[in-house]
């Protein structure tokens, strides 16, 4: 049995990291895109943390890290959603494939 | 196996199934649920580092705001087709090679990457942990908070650099003006625009 260190933080927050950027790639709702993100911020989330708990060095900035992630994570999701929103408003669909307008 | 050890297996493999189910699931109400779940457990996982503070924020700002943004999103959108949503097979296909993939570079590359496995003793009893109090200083700009410590990860037989003194004020300051102004930009995106000719 492994012993229980910063390695299998490390490794959870890679999986996180994993599930959310597949997440990102693969949704064609464009609010199960934003979730993806959700899913990457937390894995970061999950290694400030364990560093901050495994290096005395960052003893301190790991969780302020951590806090300033959860706050611009609030802030994104609050301007994804309100642009989401707007999409659907004037294109009457969520599916970010029909987003094409910007496309070259 | 110690109470730590258990706790972690539980919390840990909780997370991750959750946050495989978020990917999995095609039903976009059934991921944001499994999104909750994931999001609790990475509280947990938090609680169990010893960032009470930051695990308690986690679990009123995500598990309460954000979720609930989400949710409202989805109901505001949840029109017949859109709330569930049909992935390829062959789509599947890459993309589990490339999520492997990516998993196993990222997990070969961590693995005993860093030599400071376990937590240096002065850490692992509760009292000497950061407490929310400390934390609040270092946002005030206390001096004298952050510990002296020598830099980790320098190259072998270099000079031992001491840590700088460190105060987080003015980041403090900044996000929280951005907190505002991306809210209000978020509010103007967002507003209900009366159509032209529409009785008002």
């Amino acid at each position: 049995m492994i012993p229980v260190g910063l390695d299998s933080y490390l490794v959870l927050g890679a999986v996180l990291f994993v599930c959310g950027a597949l997440c990102m790639a693969m949704k064609r709702n464009a609010i199960g895109v934003l979730m993806g993100v959700e899913l990457v911020l937390n894995g970061a989330n999950i290694n400030f943390v364990a560093f901050a708990r495994y290096n005395r060095t960052f003893q301190i900035e790991g969780q302020v890290f951590a806090l300033f992630v959860i706050v611009m994570a609030a802030a994104e999701a609050a301007i994804a959603l309100a642009i989401v929103l707007n999409f659907y408003n004037n294109h009457l669909t969520v599916d970010v494939d029909t987003a094409e307008e910007l496309k070259g | 196996m110690d109470q730590q050890a258990v706790l972690f297996l539980i919390i840990a493999t909780f997370t991750g199934l959750s946050a495989i189910a978020v990917l999995v699931s095609q039903n976009i109400v059934r991921a944001a649920v499994w999104l909750l779940f994931t999001l609790a457990g990475t509280a947990g996982v938090f609680f169990l580092l010893g960032a009470d503070f930051v695990a308690a924020t986690q679990l009123i700002i995500y598990v309460g705001g954000i979720l609930v943004l989400v949710v409202f999103g989805v109901m505001l959108t949840a029109q017949g087709p859109f709330i569930t949503m049909k992935v390829g097979a062959a789509e599947w296909v890459i993309a589990s090679f490339v999520g492997l993939l990516l998993l196993g570079v990222l997990v070969t590359s961590l693995v005993g990457a860093f030599n400071f496995r376990t937590p240096s003793p002065e850490m692992t009893s509760a009292e000497k942990s950061l407490s929310s109090a400390e934390l609040g200083q270092v946002f005030l700009g206390l001096e004298g908070v952050t510990p002296e410590t020598n830099l980790t990860g320098l190259p072998e037989g270099a000079r031992p650099a001491p840590r700088q003194r460190v105060s987080y004020l003015l980041p403090f300051e900044i996000v929280s003006v951005h907190l505002l102004v991306v809210l209000i930009g978020a509010a103007y995106l967002a507003r209900a625009k009366r159509r032209r000719g529409a009785i008002s």
